[in-house]
């Protein structure tokens, strides 16, 4: 298959998700996955602002705990954040030589084996609500096609992100965010209880509780809860086959 | 690029009631009074499971209108703590649907025109409802709306610190938003009451709890939890 099939494949995937039982938090991390795969990066994390204009980190490429740690720490500097704040794209080609640019996210970037980055601005009607971090191995920057695919991902997540009522009467685009980040902390803390259950790490967790959600077609968020309310057995979520098929990142 | 609320938001609720002797759940009631050019604010517990009594209020006025609703089981604040999700009231006299016959009538009756329950929770911990009561018709602009989340989400972690014994010079950094939406926190969380065999709110507290009293953050409890680095025992 082509690289442009696989971008055709990709964005009628996503458009498909964006339907009835949508589900927002498996939906953000299949883009950010496909991010990965369409585009010249490592990994791609997508974040996301709070009614507080707190920058909030929604779904990564993989659930490496650094690459997590690092976009979180963005919610001080980074660019990430700058992205936010100005709202248009923000580029580093070669981090070594953004230690006083960004003196807490470069030098951890760099020691996670990041060299260079982009973020792109999430646009809701005007509003920037966020940004997709692609960060890369190598120094240098996405060529325009990749920047301007990344930027389709990124409004693509940007619209998905209203599909979500969550929340009756929601006439803004804050209350509707809220649905998102509340099902986001649900599912953290489920893989928290799974990990104790289970013995098991919280990736491998998570992973158990992606699997399960798709082969029942149930959404994260609800597999989640019932897990957290006794409802679903965590023996019934699979075995070491589905930790085998996680992919090492 | 929106204000920055989290800051507004702390600063109402340390200057309200500056000379009086308001407690900080009173305070929070007090800032979204002030902030939102509310008739009042009220704030309702969970208790063992159930939703009752109330926390705290803007004036003692308004406690009656709170609790009213518990003691008829309808209104916003019963509906937002069994849908999890804010519920907007803007025109409480002549509803498009009515869904509080008998609430609705004691609301008008005590000045209320127009009512917002937000539910306060973090993930699946759920602690309460605050309420946000206004004299005039009308709903939540974009802006008013997101002021009310924060001060939900502040609602929340004032009820969480306190349940957890935080001392008082701690609390101001719990206000200033000690991260506790990092992934390892609630990940942390889930961990916690299953080792200890408690719900989730218990084990957030008692998370919260331990890093009190080790003076630390919070994130870096979490961190050692994650990392299996420390267990909490359970009862043997």
């Amino acid at each position: 298959m082509t690289r442009e099939q696989r971008i055709v494949e990709t964005f009628v995937e996503l458009a498909d998700t964006m339907v009835d039982d949508f589900d927002v938090i498996e939906f953000l991390h299949l883009l950010a996955e496909r991010c990965v795969e369409l585009l010249d990066c490592a990994e791609a994390g997508l974040l996301l602002v709070d009614a507080a204009g707190v920058l909030r980190v929604m779904a990564s490429s993989s659930e490496r705990s650094d690459a997590l740690d690092l976009l979180q720490s963005q919610n001080e500097e980074g660019p990430c954040f700058e992205c936010y704040q100005r709202g248009a794209l923000v580029s580093s080609e070669d981090l070594t030589g953004d230690s006083e640019r960004w003196p807490t996210f470069a030098p951890m970037a760099l020691q996670k084996g990041f060299r260079s980055v982009q973020a792109i601005p999430m646009r809701v009607r005007g509003e920037t609500v966020g940004a997709l971090n692609l960060f890369r191995a190598s120094t240098g920057r996405l060529v325009e096609q990749d920047l301007q695919l990344g930027q389709g991902m990124a409004d693509i997540a940007a619209i998905a992100l209203l599909q979500e009522r969550t929340v009756r009467e929601a006439h803004g685009v804050v209350e509707q965010l809220q649905g998102a980040l509340s099902s986001r902390v649900m599912i953290e803390q489920a893989k928290g209880v799974l990990a104790e259950r289970a013995h098991i790490g919280v990736d491998a967790a998570f992973a158990r509780l992606r699997a399960h959600a798709r082969e029942h077609n149930l959404r994260l968020s609800n597999v989640a809860r019932d897990l957290i309310d006794g409802h679903l057995d965590a023996a019934l979520l699979g075995s070491s086959t589905h930790d085998a098929s996680t992919p090492e990142r | 690029m929106p204000t920055d609320r989290l800051s507004v938001v702390l600063r109402e609720i340390v200057e309200a009631d500056v000379d009086g002797s308001a407690s900080l759940v009173d305070r929070v009631c007090m800032a979204a009074v002030n902030l939102l050019s509310l008739r009042g604010a009220g704030l309702s517990l969970m208790v063992d499971g159930e939703l009752r009594g109330t926390a705290g209020v803007s004036e003692p006025g308004i406690a009656i209108v709170q609790e009213l609703q518990l003691t008829l089981g309808e209104g916003p604040c019963v509906d937002a703590w069994t849908s999890r999700a804010p519920v907007l009231e803007a025109n409480l006299a002549e509803p498009a649907i009515v869904r509080w016959p008998a609430f609705a009538q004691a609301g008008v009756d005590a000045g209320v025109l127009a009512v917002f329950a937000f539910p306060l929770h973090l993930g699946a911990i759920r602690i309460g409802v605050l309420v946000i009561y206004r004299g005039r018709s009308g709903m939540l602009n974009a802006d008013e709306m997101a002021y009310g989340l924060v001060l939900a989400d502040m609602a929340t972690q004032v009820l969480l610190a306190l349940q957890a014994g935080a001392p008082a010079d701690v609390l101001h950094e719990v206000l200033a938003g000690e991260p506790s939406h990092w992934a390892e926190v609630h990940q942390a969380t889930g961990m916690i009451s299953v080792q200890l065999g408690v719900s989730l709110d218990e084990a957030f507290v008692r998370l919260r709890a331990h890093a009190f009293a080790e003076g630390l953050p919070l994130r870096t409890v979490a961190r050692e939890i994650v990392t299996r680095r420390h267990r909490f025992q359970g009862p043997a």
